[in-house]
């Protein structure tokens, strides 16, 4: 090894380098990617077949929804909405548009408490799966290799068993004659059982435990990466424990805390299975009241127009995720 | 002196048993008697009748057949195209659109399910309209299922492979393009063994997140055509039902000697590559 990278800094002789020596001498390694985009013909069909797949299975959708979400609902026709585009007698095309989806949304009170009502659990839930989390990829970060291997894989097991299957746990757990109160009422500590199914309760408890590890790796992979000679310099310098977390581990680990909770509550936002199992069925989550929209009244164009908002709510955090992911990346990357 | 009672560690121990608990209650009650899942009959169990009730369920072992058959086929072309992705990603440099395909790639990722399963579902009803002119039929099942899940899990796999990818540099493919090998050949011969191993485990996450969809397939899915998830959605929203505990267990058991045994391999790997550094130095 060593002996063949000193025949590389020092080229042997009189100066005849093969023309690839020289290349690497003047302008450092060639890149990768400097080599395919000049020589390589079959670039451009490895770049088109997933970019084409993305665009026809999940662009192309989009714009349909954005087309339907115009449309006019016409409760007997198949598919049911009118044409948004039509040919007149006279050979000129008619443009329809109609934004009465969408007004109804912002009108209709049980659109706008469901709205209220997705965001006010995604917040709460997304609030106390950091408040767990964060200690917890603490912990882990701050333990010895091998038992951090262990501890990760503990967080992440439950991912792989199915995710529908752990929400239904909860109702054996939650219900009145349910595990919890049992244990409650035999230990004296109630007499009688707490309703907790059919709650928000209910419903923030099934985020947290679905989105736990979402939020765990994140805040694991950011404090996993701290400079440990900050804190001791700290303590040296007389700050107390406290304070050296809320002076330097705290703002450290802000892309974290930031990433970890994007990836909690947008899903959370639409969350459609953890509400309709363990959640009331007098307050419907705004992904339940799509569902029904469209299954239940098959009107399109408001399913579709609630999608489309539901979108222009999430793009905002959408894009600061993407954002942060797209630095880890670069960071990760040399 | 090491503490081990601090606040995160005992907020570590507590997170764990959150974690931990409600799979157990169900393994534990799926060996219950009793109808009412939470009354233990002391009597009558441990008793294994809700296993065979479940495999004497004819709707749920062929809706299982069914989530295996779409999630080996989805999760084996979504490796495919993931990969291709990564690579793009993560190897082939600034070109135009590449903005585009990093958001369509990480899009999937958080977008919610609900709006996944409206827009390919109307995807697929105006693409059998247009393609009903051209006397093409093609119904609401098992492929409009698969292309819905490779679509959400190749995401998953793109993300691996490219964040794998990133961990290590470019150089050993660009010693064998000087050396003359073709990039097709680079690709097989160095590239592809050295993201195995994040190639695998996005196949077997796409296999899990096709597996475990309820949201979408209810979408894109036809009338006869109900997945594993689906019949259990249904059955659990009607109420609690102890063999859904008992086919828990068996998922819990499946993925607990998937851990065992790739842990036995990774440790055999491990082991094996010691022993080569070790057999290489000695050479030098």
């Amino acid at each position: 090894m060593s002996t063949r990278g000193t025949a590389l800094d020092k080229p042997p002789g009189s100066g005849r380098v093969g023309p690839l020596w020289e290349l690497f001498f003047r302008f450092g390694p060639p890149r990768w990617s400097e080599y395919i985009r000049r020589n390589w013909a079959g670039q451009r069909l490895v770049i088109a077949v997933p970019y084409l797949w993305l665009i026809v299975f999940f662009l192309v959708p989009f714009l349909i929804v954005l087309k339907i979400s115009f449309a006019e609902f016409e409760p007997f026709g198949t598919p049911p909405y009118a044409p948004i585009l039509r040919w007149l007698e006279d050979g000129a095309v008619q443009v329809k548009l109609l934004f009465g989806s969408y007004s109804y949304l912002l009108h209709e009170p049980l659109y706008v408490s469901a709205w209220l009502y997705s965001i006010k659990v995604a917040l709460v839930s997304t609030l106390l799966c950091l408040l767990l989390a964060y200690p917890m990829a603490y912990a882990i970060a701050r333990s010895s290799p091998t038992r951090r291997n262990v501890l990760l894989m503990l967080v992440i097991l439950p991912f792989w068993t199915s995710f529908l299957l752990r929400v239904y746990a909860w109702i054996g757990l939650l219900k009145n004659d349910g595990v919890i109160n049992n244990v409650l009422q035999w230990l004296g500590i109630i007499d009688e059982p707490v309703v907790m199914m059919n709650t928000s309760l209910a419903v923030y408890i099934g985020i947290v435990y679905s989105y736990l590890p979402f939020m765990i790796l994140p805040l694991y992979a950011n404090l996993e990466k701290h400079d440990l000679t900050l804190l001791e310099a700290a303590q040296d310098l007389g700050a107390g424990p406290v304070r050296s977390f809320l002076r330097i581990t705290l703002p450290l680990s802000v892309p974290g805390v930031i990433a970890g909770s994007l990836l909690v509550f947008i899903p959370a936002v639409g969350e459609y299975v953890i509400p309709s199992l363990l959640g009331s069925s007098d307050q419907l989550m705004i992904a339940g009241l799509l569902s029904d929209e469209f299954n239940l009244n098959h009107d399109w164009p408001r399913a579709c127009a609630v999608a489309i908002a539901m979108l222009l709510l999430l793009v905002g955090p959408m894009m600061i995720y993407q954002h942060f992911q797209n630095r880890e990346l670069k960071v990760g990357r040399r | 002196m090491k503490k081990y009672l601090t606040f995160p560690n005992f907020m570590l121990a507590v997170g764990l048993l959150f974690l931990y608990i409600p799979i157990f209650s169900m393994v534990l009650y799926s060996f219950n008697n009793s109808r009412l899942v939470t009354v233990w009959d002391h009597a009558n169990s441990p008793t294994l009748k809700w296993y065979a009730e479940l495999f004497r369920n004819r709707a749920m072992l062929e809706a299982a057949w069914l989530s295996i058959r779409v999630a080996a086929m989805s999760a084996s072309a979504a490796v495919v195209l993931g990969t291709l992705a990564g690579l793009v990603l993560a190897r082939f440099g600034p070109f135009r659109g590449r903005a585009l395909l990093q958001g369509l790639t990480t899009a999937p990722l958080v977008m919610p399910e609900v709006i996944t399963g409206l827009s390919m579902l109307l995807l697929f009803v105006s693409l059998e309209s247009v393609l009903a002119a051209f006397g093409i039929r093609f119904g609401r099942g098992i492929l409009t299922i698969t292309l819905a899940h490779i679509t959400f899990t190749m995401a998953y796999v793109t993300v691996i492979v490219q964040s794998r990818l990133a961990t290590f540099d470019d150089s050993l493919e660009e010693a064998a393009l000087d050396l003359g090998a073709r990039p097709a050949k680079v690709f097989f011969r160095i590239t592809l063994p050295l993201i195995m191993p994040a190639i695998l485990s996005g196949w077997l996450l796409a296999f899990t997140l096709s597996w475990d969809d309820v949201v979408v397939t209810q979408f894109v899915s036809g009338p006869g055509y109900n997945t594993l998830p689906m019949v259990v959605f249904s059955s659990v929203r009607r109420g609690v039902n102890p063999s859904v505990n008992a086919l828990a267990t068996l998922m819990v058991l499946v993925v607990a000697a998937g851990v065992v045994v790739s842990a036995v391999f990774m440790k055999r790997a491990e082991k094996k590559r010691e022993r080569e550094t070790r057999l290489a130095e000695a050479g030098l």
